[in-house]
């Protein structure tokens, strides 16, 4: 097993290879829509799973592909706070959406994961170790906060100094075609949070839709070596300049018409500050506790173990599944849960992903996909309730906050 | 990076030696670690009750005898009490050493001063071990030691054999008992009549969370820098290496950059209630 896994890294390593003279003349190439269908079957012929979005029960989630066909082809999404209906579009654009309910996150970090078994004999306790999945994966169709949540996963799974062997064999044996976003939904913040809608890095290849009087086509954008051995084998002619205008054009105008964004500056020092702000009894009144935001974030890591026995107790296996820091278990302690009230637990959650993952890692939890915005039930808007937390606390609430503290 | 990996999440199978009775509700677990065991005083590792859970346990052995591996632990939920069940012959699964230890070597050349609340001496025993065979170097070694009722206290045959070598051993207890003719009161109590140098000294502190606010705010109160005292901190662990989110405690996760830590990074974290 670890052998597999030592083998997926290394291919890896060697896919990521690009010397600085192939990065200086990397270039756009011309995928013509008649041709998608080709890409697919080249990667599925090169033995990756392909999975991307795909239509399911009114819902724009991530499946396998086996054809463009599999593709939402002519629909797209209606999203705002607590809001998500998927409808026709006057076109037949490919990739006319956004983000859904799933991420790619359920491809690296399993939403359940063996970890090991347990095999009980009398007194003795053999362990077993689990194989890690190092199966060839494309992510297919991830957009550029999907790009940033794997690279802020990367930093919490597989750069840390415990790396999870499961996460790293899938991500290393991962192919990535990025879509760069032609629009965006009203609950988009990429651009306020540095991350889209324009893929920069973290893809093989990066795809921008096309659709005008010169035909239905994508500009393609190489990556690394994999994407360039990729439209080698489809034979791709390079963009016409015109096109490469457009794309970068059309990228532009969705990074200009988008209208939600979440003010950054100085943000992690305000939540670091907030403890006490009375706003999170505020926000508290609203939210459910239900989950769902941790469910959809692509950055959300949080997982929780469970052993799953045998009827005569002699076999155990130990799963990693994920949890949810708005669960009452999540913080139990002996004498119970931490975080008793969903005060505390929306604190947790939002200052986590704004503020103490730069301690913790280095950078924001939130890549401003707005998934947590549309699949909130109680239509809470996270960038709302950063503005009311940076309403200054009074000299007396801060008071009564410190003093609650009971020493 | 794969075999390290592989070696975090995967626990591995040890031999209960000894079961040592405590009190009534803690215990003492000597295992066989196979392969000497190195860890520091303050780490801890995750005990596998297979078919119940894994539950982080600090390490109370000493470290200069890794050919065994010692844990105390106090019945306080599913998985303790089964591990209260064990017996010499089972086997149970080990993931560790976990986290950041105390930092012993500071105490050389200084005062150490060591106040522990009930189970907290159990992560602290590695310290005192530690303190023993650096008598010649550290100055002083004082222990304060507060346990809720003569019942609860621990390791009473150790406390009076460190005493016998050369440390100043200081008990007390919240309420009275059976047999107990030493002091009643809180544990802050017995700093005072210590006399440790403020100035150079390392204080290491683990019992319940109000226990190390007041402790530190007496330490303070006569002279220490607030940088000098260490304190450790708990809260749910799930993985120990940091992956799993459940032991954050603000900016902290107390598994990767705890559970030892100052007190000037402990202290704004124990200020905020349900953090």
């Amino acid at each position: 097993m670890l052998a597999t896994l030592r083998a997926a890294l290394e291919r890896r390593s060697r896919a990521r290879v690009h010397t600085l003279a192939e990065q200086v003349e990397r270039q756009s190439y011309l995928l013509p829509r008649a041709r998608l269908d080709d890409l697919i079957q080249l990667l599925i012929a090169r033995g990756y799973r392909v999975q991307g979005p795909t239509l399911r029960d009114g819902a724009i989630v991530l499946g396998p592909l086996r054809s463009d066909r599999d593709l939402p082809i002519g629909f797209t999404d209606e999203q705002r706070a607590g809001h998500y209906r998927v409808v026709p579009r006057q076109d037949v654009a490919v990739f006319g959406y956004v983000v859904g309910p799933h991420s790619f996150k359920a491809e690296l970090l399993r939403p359940a994961q063996t970890l090991f078994r347990a095999k009980r004999e009398a007194k003795r306790v053999r362990f077993i170790a689990e194989a890690v999945d190092d199966s060839p994966l494309c992510l297919f169709g991830a957009r550029a906060c999907d790009l940033a949540a794997i690279e802020v996963q990367d930093g919490v799974l597989r750069d840390s100094q415990h790396p999870d062997a499961f996460y790293a064999a899938r991500r290393a044996a991962s192919c990535i075609v990025a879509v760069g976003c032609t629009q965006s939904a009203p609950t988009c913040f990429c651009a306020s949070m540095g991350t889209g809608p324009a893929p920069t890095r973290g893809y093989d290849l990066a795809l921008t839709e096309l659709i005008g009087d010169a035909g239905h086509r994508f500009v393609v954008a190489v990556g690394t070596r994999l994407g360039a051995d990729l439209v080698g084998e489809l034979g791709l002619a390079l963009v016409p300049a015109d096109d490469a205008d457009l794309a970068r054009a059309a990228l532009r105008d969705t990074r200009r018409n988008m209208r939600k964004s979440l003010e950054t500056t100085g943000l992690q020092e305000m939540l670091a500050a907030a403890a006490n702000h009375p706003h999170w009894d505020d926000v508290a009144a609203r939210c459910l506790a239900c989950t769902n935001c941790t469910q959809v974030c692509p950055t959300c890591f949080c997982v929780g173990v469970e052993d799953r026995v045998s009827l005569d107790g002699s076999e155990t296996e130990r799963v990693r599944h994920w949890d949810s820091c708005f669960s009452a278990e999540y913080s139990k302690l002996h004498g119970g849960a931490v975080r008793a009230s969903v005060r505390a637990r929306y604190r947790q959650w939002l200052t986590h992903k704004l503020s103490t993952w730069f301690d913790q890692f280095g950078r924001s939890g939130c890549v401003g996909c707005g998934r947590c915005i549309t699949f909130c039930p109680a239509a809470i808007d996270l960038t709302e309730e950063v503005q009311a937390l940076r309403a200054p606390v009074s000299a007396r609430t801060r008071a009564r906050g410190d003093s609650s503290n009971g020493n | 990076m794969s075999v390290a990996a592989q070696l975090a999440m995967l626990p591995r199978s040890m031999r209960v030696r000894r079961f040592i009775r405590e009190n009534h509700d803690t215990f003492t677990l000597e295992l066989d670690p196979g392969e000497p065991f190195v860890f520091r005083p303050g780490q801890f590792n995750m005990l596998h009750v297979p078919g119940v859970g894994e539950s982080a346990i600090s390490i109370s052995g000493d470290a200069a005898k890794p050919e065994v591996l010692v844990h105390t632990i106090r019945e306080v939920g599913d998985v303790t009490r089964h591990l209260g069940r064990l017996r010499p012959g089972d086997e149970l699964g080990v993931r560790g050493p976990f986290g950041v230890g105390w930092p012993v070597e500071r105490a050389l050349g200084q005062d150490l001063v060591i106040v522990a609340g009930g189970i907290g001496l159990a992560p602290l025993r590695p310290v005192l071990y530690y303190a023993l065979k650096h008598t010649r170097v550290i100055r002083n070694v004082f222990l304060a030691y507060g346990a809720r009722s003569p019942k609860d206290m621990l390791f009473a045959k150790d406390l009076k054999r460190f005493q016998r070598r050369g440390l100043n051993v200081a008990a007390t207890v919240d309420r009275w008992g059976e047999g107990w003719t030493g002091r009643i009161g809180v544990v802050t109590k017995l700093l005072e009549n210590m006399p440790y140098e403020p100035r150079s000294t390392i204080a290491m502190v683990c019992g319940p969370e109000v226990m190390i606010r007041f402790t530190a705010r007496v330490l303070e109160q006569v002279g220490m820098q607030s940088s000098d005292i260490w304190v450790t901190l708990e809260r749910n662990m799930k993985c120990g290496v940091g992956t799993c989110g459940h032991c954050q405690l603000g900016s902290v996760l107390l598994c990767r950059d705890g559970p030892v830590v100052p007190y000037p990074k402990a202290a704004p974290l124990l200020n905020v209630r349900e953090l």
